[in-house]
């Protein structure tokens, strides 16, 4: 077969065209075997990197993907808990308020009850100061008087006493003493 | 002063008014004269003054009795005055009392007045403390202003008080 190529070939003249388009026969065979050798070795050698690094790509942009999801999950898990957190303040502040009047009323009523009663104590300290001081002024006034009367007394009955009431009382001493007292 | 010497001037001054023979009046002078020098406070003060020479309070004494009491009353008080016992003449005094009256078998009743008694007083007045003691006294009034009004009569440990004073201060414990 390769002698009947060789001597097709040199049977025609290299420098004349037989188509005005299509090359020649052996130059479609040369050029349609070494397309195929190309190809099979690309396809042989090439091949493998090729789809090796086609893999890789897909893997990394599978991983990106992959990765993009995780992320948007996790973003929306927080703003899941964003959301859940802002409804927990705004439920805390509305507790906090009820709590804080809650106690402000608790400590109204404390604290009026804890007037009341120093005001109550107040009023009875008072009245009781006010009986104490009356009691010490009317006994003040009682002693002030027992003693203007004991300073009294014996200067009147001593302005009282002439010698007939004293040799009255001596005669009243003898007949007590007399009569057995 | 102890007691025994005490006991010891009075046995003295009763032997020497005994052998006088005037022990009723010298008796009578010298419980006068003790309650006088109980009471007065310049005379008490003058005749216990050690910085006095005893000569000069001997002299107070003659000058203070003199012709109020008979000379042996003079005499012994100025004794004891110039032995340097004057703050235990009450003392000597009353003992000496006692034993005149326990001589007699009387018990001494000390009598405080306001004013001086009559004869008829003292009289009836003895009697009527014998009825009340049941014991034979030997009065001794003793002029005391502070009584006021009334008597006390004190008979050994009895004590029988009608006095203003007393009664004066009854009323100022009540009140």
């Amino acid at each position: 077969m390769i002698s009947q190529i060789v001597s097709l070939l040199a049977a025609e003249d290299p420098t004349v065209t037989h188509h005005w388009l299509f090359p020649e026969t052996a130059e479609i065979i040369y050029g349609g075997l070494a397309a195929v050798i190309i190809f099979a070795a690309l396809a042989k050698f090439g091949g493998p990197v090729i789809k090796k690094s086609m893999s890789a790509r897909t893997e990394k942009i599978q991983k990106e993907l992959d990765g993009a999801a995780s992320a948007r999950t996790t973003s929306e898990s927080e703003a899941v808990s964003i959301r859940a957190a802002l409804g927990d303040v705004a439920a805390e502040r509305t507790r906090l308020l009820a709590e804080a009047d809650t106690q402000a009323a608790a400590l109204l009523v404390d604290g009026r009850a804890r007037i009341d009663t120093e005001i109550a104590g107040l009023e009875a300290k008072a009245v009781a100061d006010l009986a104490a001081a009356r009691g010490r002024g009317t006994d003040e006034l009682r002693a002030e008087i027992a003693m203007l009367a004991s300073l009294a007394t014996p200067v009147v009955v001593q302005a009282t006493l002439n010698d007939q009431t004293k040799q009255e009382l001596i005669e009243a001493f003898i007949t007590s003493v007399g009569a057995g007292r | 002063m102890s007691n025994a010497s005490i006991e010891a001037y009075a046995r003295a001054l009763f032997e020497i008014a005994q052998a006088e023979g005037n022990l009723d009046a010298v008796e009578s002078e010298l419980f006068r004269m003790a309650r006088a020098f109980e009471s007065n406070e310049q005379l008490r003060s003058t005749l216990t003054d050690a910085t006095i020479p005893a000569d000069r309070r001997q002299g107070v004494v003659e000058q203070l009795l003199g012709g109020k009491a008979s000379n042996t009353t003079t005499q012994l008080v100025s004794l004891v005055v110039g032995s340097g016992r004057s703050k235990d003449l009450p003392a000597i005094i009353d003992t000496l009392v006692r034993r005149a009256s326990s001589e007699k078998k009387l018990e001494v009743a000390e009598v405080r007045s306001a004013i001086a008694l009559t004869d008829d007083q003292q009289k009836r007045l003895s009697a009527a403390l014998t009825k009340a003691t049941g014991k034979q006294v030997n009065l001794k009034v003793v002029i005391d202003p502070t009584v006021m009004g009334g008597l006390v009569a004190t008979v050994g440990d009895e004590v029988i008080d009608d006095t203003v004073r007393t009664r004066l201060e009854q009323l100022k414990s009540r009140i």
